[in-house]
Parts: C-alpha cells; structure tokens; sequence
C-alpha cells in the first residue's frame, strides 16, 4: 500500500486493476486455521472453527452470513480488535495473532480504517476534528493532520463541511465522514461493518460509490460485511460464513457499478431530504 | 500523541458538559477556599498575638510564686509555714540590687463589685505599683496615675479601665468620682486609654487598677504576692536580668544549690512561644477540617468520572478502535480529573483569598494569607484529581474496545 500522498490517480487505475486481476498480487490478510472459542460460564462457543483466508491488495471483498455465522468475530480479528484462540493471522505481513493491546492498536492505527453501521463520530465534535483523530493517535503534528483531514474531507464530497458536528449532518454524511476517518492514515485496508444499514437505498448506493472509487481509483483494499446481497453485489467477491466457517467463497463476474446507478437515478438534492 | 494534544482534548471533552464539570469543581473551590480561609484565620491570630507580645514590650518579664513544673510551693528555712515565697521584699530587693532591672510592681487581683451612684459594675481590680504603666506600655487618657506615695501610704485611690469607666459614669468624666468597692470609697484619679480585644476576644479594657497596698490591706486582707511584673532596661537585658533575679531570690530564699527554685521567672519571648504553640495548634486544627471539604470535594470528582466513564464508553471505544493506545485514554480521563481539580483549585484560591480579606472586615478578626497555604492548596488539590481520577481513568483504559463499541 502507497503511503504517500502524491498519488495520481491515473497511475492507480492501472495498477490497481491489474493487480486485482493478478492471483499474485501481495496478500494483506492471511488467515490460517483461525479458531475463536468464547468461554461464557462453563460453556465453550466455539464462534469460529478453522477458517483459513487470502484477501490480496486491491481486492474488494464482501463477507456475508447470518447473525451467529462467525462474521462479526472474523471482522473483530481482521480488524486487530480481538486475537484469535488458535491460528494465525499475517496482516499486511506482519504476524499479528499474538500481539498485545497496545500493540494492536498501534497496527489499528497505522494499518486499518474502519468504518461502522453506527457512523460512530464523535458527538459536539466537528468533521474535521473527527477525521484528525487518528492521526493524534498516530502523532502526526497539527498541520499535517489538518492538511490531511480537508484532503480526505474532499475526496469523499464535503468540501465546506469541516466545521458541521455531527448532528448537523445527515446520515450520509456522516458515513462519508467517518470513511473520511478510515483513510485518512492511508491504511492498508478498510473495514466496513454494515455500512450500509442504516441509510436508506440511494444513500447507500452513494456510499458504495465512494467504496468503490477509493477501490478502483486508489487500489485501497476493503472488506465489507453486510447481510444484504445487493449490497454484497458491488464487490468483487463474496466470502460467506455458516456456523463458523466459510461456506462460499466466489468472485462476482460482474460487480454492480454505483457511479452508473446514480446516473441512472432521477436527480434529488444531494442528501438534503434524508431524515 | 503527544501530552499538550492530550490536554486538548481533555478541555474539549470538559467543554461540552459545562454546567456539569462547574458543579464538579465546586467542592474543590470551596475546599480549598475553606483551606485558605481557615489557614489565614489561625496565622492572624498568630501574628496579632505575637504583634501584641511584642507591644507589651520584649523587655517585659513576670516573676511568679511557686516552682513552674512542682505542684506545691516550697518553703525556704526561715519562711516555713508561710505559703508566700514572694514578698515585697523580695521585689524592693530586686529593684535595688538587680541593676539591668529597671521597673517593678507586684500584681495582686481581687475580683470585685464597683459601684457609683445607682450603677454597679463586677471587675478585676488589680494591686500594683506605680510603676506599672511604664511596664504594660500603658498610659492613662485623663487624669493621672497615682503615684509612690498613695503606694507608700495605702490611699484609696483607683484608675480604671476604658469599659468600666463607661459603665459606671455613661457620658461623664469619672475622673474626680468616687467608687465603692467592697463597700470602701475609692476615689477614681484617672481613666486608661482603651487598648481594645486581645487576640482570644477579651476585653482588655475591663479592669481597674489601685495601689497593690490598698488592695491586700482593704479588698483581701492578706499580703501575699502571687505576681509580679518587672521590665529590664531594654530588650537586650531581658536574660541578664532573668539569670540575676533568679540569683537573688534564690539567694534570698536561701536555696541550697540541689534545691529547685521555689518561683518562676518567665520573659516573654517563653511567653511568645507558648502562645505560639497554641495558636498553630488552632492553624492544624483548623486546616484539617477544612481538609476535609477538600477530600469530600474529591469524592464528587470521582463520582463524576466514573459517571463520565460510563457514559463515554461508546466514546472510548471509538478512540481505541481507531488507534488509541490504553495509555493515551488513560492519560485523557486522568487529565480531565486534573483539569478539574486544578481548575477548581485555582478559583479557590482566588475565593479563599477573597475571603480572608473581608474577614476582618466583617467579624473583625486578624487574618494572614500565608504563601505556604496557596502553593499548599494548588499542590493539594492536584494531588487530588491524579488521586480520585486514577481509577476511573484506569477503568476507562481497561474497556475491550469491541465491548466498549457496542456499548449503547
């Protein structure tokens, strides 16, 4: 993953597709005979039994199963949140099973964006502060932090926001602000947990639009989890988790295009009419 | 992430509960005020008693019957049977063979009942010499002093203090009047200056004083001396002349070398001392219970971030999701604690001084704002928020952030 800022993205388009196209493309996520057991009381959960997985640099993956299907406890262990009970996990080549809590969370600031079903931004602080946030943690000093933040701000389409807290943003906005959050470290991947599910359709399709350009155009690798199939349409694959293991794992022949949907959609005011 | 972006943003994340992190800080204000104001209250009574002790001038020593530490009075071989170590012979001696001693006057007190016309009035009337007002640094408003040889001769004579002027002739000159104590007429020949409260908030203006001859003649009717007061020729003199009259009267008193001294000489700087130790005494007393409301004040503020804790969880999980080390969320809540105690702190301070400014204004007490109790406070009430907020912040640092993410 490019960690400098001078990224054209011209060159990107091509690279990024070529490396999805190539089966040897670097790995970002390997993970072997992953098992995850849950001690509640005297009983053992067993959340995830063996779940072995390659996700490649610029690939754009949807995870998808029921609730109990292990999905949300392999996003926890991808997303350096929680370790797994047996297994390996190598991100971005760096063997992370075994790590401790502040060093997971030095890898979750250098490594991984997240973006949550919640938008999870922080309340009475404005979009500019919330994206500056993860690049306090990472000790980056004010101006570059400010310099980086109205970057990412535009990239995801809120230039003359910056100043807006929260709840003076509609629920698409804050998503883009909190995926503004996601990159603003150039990480090595982007998790999104449901990001989609609490946005109505054409706001949703808005949001997937930005995934997929930052995908296509920045070859920023992401892994979505959702329980909605046309929302898992859009990527090019699709993990999908049974009891605590993979049941399905295929590419998506032909994923569905967000920027040609919006153009296909009768014009509205951008998000003004959201609730 | 360095410290002064921590501090931002503990301020920012105090900032958005504002009437919360005020109410907070109130038991630290009004701790360290209470600190600060207590602390000046005991240090000006310390200093206005020392202010007086020293008015009364160094120079001032009293000489008492009976050994300070010995329940009993000894008596010398020749004075077996009398209780009365101290004589007034003892004192002519000391006046004439003590040359560093420059004034002397016995001090006997009978507590009295004065009565003038239709007033009456219950005071000390004390028996001294005339050299008294020389000693006490005393002098008198109208009138005169009686004199060595009303003294000498035992007159009837008396010069009262400013209170008991006022009470027994409202509105006259009782210079020239005459009063009655113990039903015995004595003619008042002058009226004290008023010297006001002492430090403990008596009036030392209630009291008369009449020859000390007339007094054990006429009121007791015995010649036994408890007191007496004596003043070196200057400050300097004051060991020189406690170590020679101690001499004398031992001499006197036929003493023999392995006997302890039957009488006590004190100067005042001893005095000074005791007063001293008194009044810290009060200061401690005082400060502690002041201290008190400081820790109370503790108390809410880590109440208070507990609460905040909980109610931040989400907020917690979101920092460390995105990168936060626990360290970093620890230092954020252990800084918020701080910011409000110091904070609180700095405004009691601010309060405390206030207050023991009007304090003399409204009660008329002394009081003396010590450097020491500020820098004391701001130390303390620092102390206070790493004290009470280290746990709370410790909590926070402890969350899991999946829980604390899911927390709603």
């Amino acid at each position: 993953m490019q960690a400098t800022v001078e990224i054209r993205p011209q060159e990107f388009e091509v690279n990024a597709s070529l490396l999805a196209q190539q089966p040897e493309a670097r790995p970002v996520i390997q993970l072997e005979h992953v098992h995850k057991t849950y001690t509640m009381g005297d009983v053992e959960v067993h959340a995830l039994r063996g779940i072995s997985l390659t996700i490649r640099a610029g690939e754009f993956v949807a995870i998808m199963g029921t609730s109990g299907s292990g999905k949300s406890t392999t996003m926890n262990i991808i997303g350096c949140l929680d370790r797994p009970t047996r297994g390996m996990y190598i991100l971005d080549g760096q063997d992370v099973s075994a790590l401790s809590k502040d060093e997971r969370a030095d890898i979750r600031s250098r490594k991984l964006g997240f973006v949550f079903q919640g938008f999870n931004l922080l309340s009475r602080t404005s979009a500019l502060e919330n994206v500056e946030l993860p690049m306090l943690y990472a000790g980056l000093d004010a101006g570059e932090r400010h310099r980086r933040a109205i970057e990412a701000l535009h990239s995801v389409g809120l230039a003359g926001r910056e100043q807006n807290h929260p709840n003076q943003l509609s629920g698409g906005q804050q998503q883009r602000v909190a995926i503004a959050r996601a990159l603003v470290n150039d990480p090595a991947l982007i998790l999104a947990d449901e990001p989609t599910g609490n946005l109505d359709s054409r706001t949703s399709i808005e949001v997937m639009e930005i995934f997929q350009r930052l995908n296509r155009e920045r070859g920023i690798t992401l892994v979505l989890v959702t329980h909605e199939s046309d929302i898992a349409e859009y990527a090019d694959r699709v993990v999908v988790f049974k009891d605590g293991k993979i049941k399905k794992d295929h590419r998506v022949a032909q994923p569905r295009d967000a920027a040609i949907q919006l153009q296909n959609l009768p014009p509205i005011e951008d998000d003004e009419d959201e609730d | 992430m360095n410290i002064l972006s921590i501090i931002r943003v503990a301020f920012r994340a105090l900032a958005r509960n504002k009437m919360r992190a005020a109410l907070t800080m109130l038991g630290i204000i009004i701790g360290v005020s209470a600190v600060i104001a207590m602390v000046s209250i005991g240090q000006g009574a310390q200093a206005s008693v020392q202010a007086q002790i020293e008015g009364m001038g160094t120079n001032l020593l009293f000489i008492s019957a009976g050994a300070q530490n010995v329940g009993g009075v000894r008596g010398g071989a020749g004075d077996t049977g009398t209780s009365t170590p101290l004589t007034t012979d003892d004192l002519d001696a000391i006046k004439r063979e003590v040359p560093s001693v420059s004034l002397v006057s016995p001090s006997v007190n009978a507590r009295s009942q004065l009565v003038a016309g239709n007033q009456n009035w219950n005071t000390n009337v004390q028996g001294v010499s005339e050299q008294l007002p020389g000693i006490r640094n005393w002098i008198v408003q109208s009138g005169d002093f009686f004199t060595d040889a009303d003294v000498r001769t035992a007159a009837r004579v008396i010069v009262l203090g400013q209170t008991v002027a006022d009470n027994l002739f409202p509105g006259m000159d009782a210079v020239g009047q005459t009063v009655r104590v113990m039903n015995l007429p004595f003619r008042v020949v002058g009226v004290m200056t008023r010297k006001g409260q002492d430090p403990q908030g008596r009036d030392q203006d209630d009291l008369a004083f009449a020859p000390y001859t007339s007094v054990q003649k006429k009121l007791l009717g015995n010649t036994r001396l408890q007191v007496a007061y004596v003043s070196a020729g200057s400050p300097d003199l004051t060991y020189t002349a406690q170590t020679q009259i101690t001499d004398l009267l031992r001499q006197r008193h036929k003493l023999t070398p392995s006997e302890p001294d039957d009488f006590t000489v004190r100067n005042m700087s001893d005095v000074a001392e005791a007063a001293n130790q008194t009044n810290s005494t009060m200061t401690i007393l005082l400060g502690c219970i002041a201290g008190v409301s400081l820790l109370v004040g503790g108390i809410g503020i880590m109440n208070i971030m507990l609460v905040s804790v909980t109610e931040r969880t989400r907020e917690i999980g979101i920092r460390m999701a995105i990168g936060a080390r626990s360290s970093a969320v620890r230092t954020q809540f252990l800084i918020e604690s701080i910011v409000l105690s110091l904070t609180g702190g700095l405004i009691g301070i601010a309060l405390g001084v206030i207050v023991s400014v009007a304090i003399p204004a409204l009660l008329t007490w002394p009081t003396l704002v010590s450097p020491a109790s500020i820098i004391g406070s701001v130390i303390f009430s620092a102390a206070v928020g790493i004290f009470f907020g280290y746990y709370p912040a410790r909590k926070a640092a402890a969350l899991d952030p999946i829980d604390a993410l899911r927390y709603e």
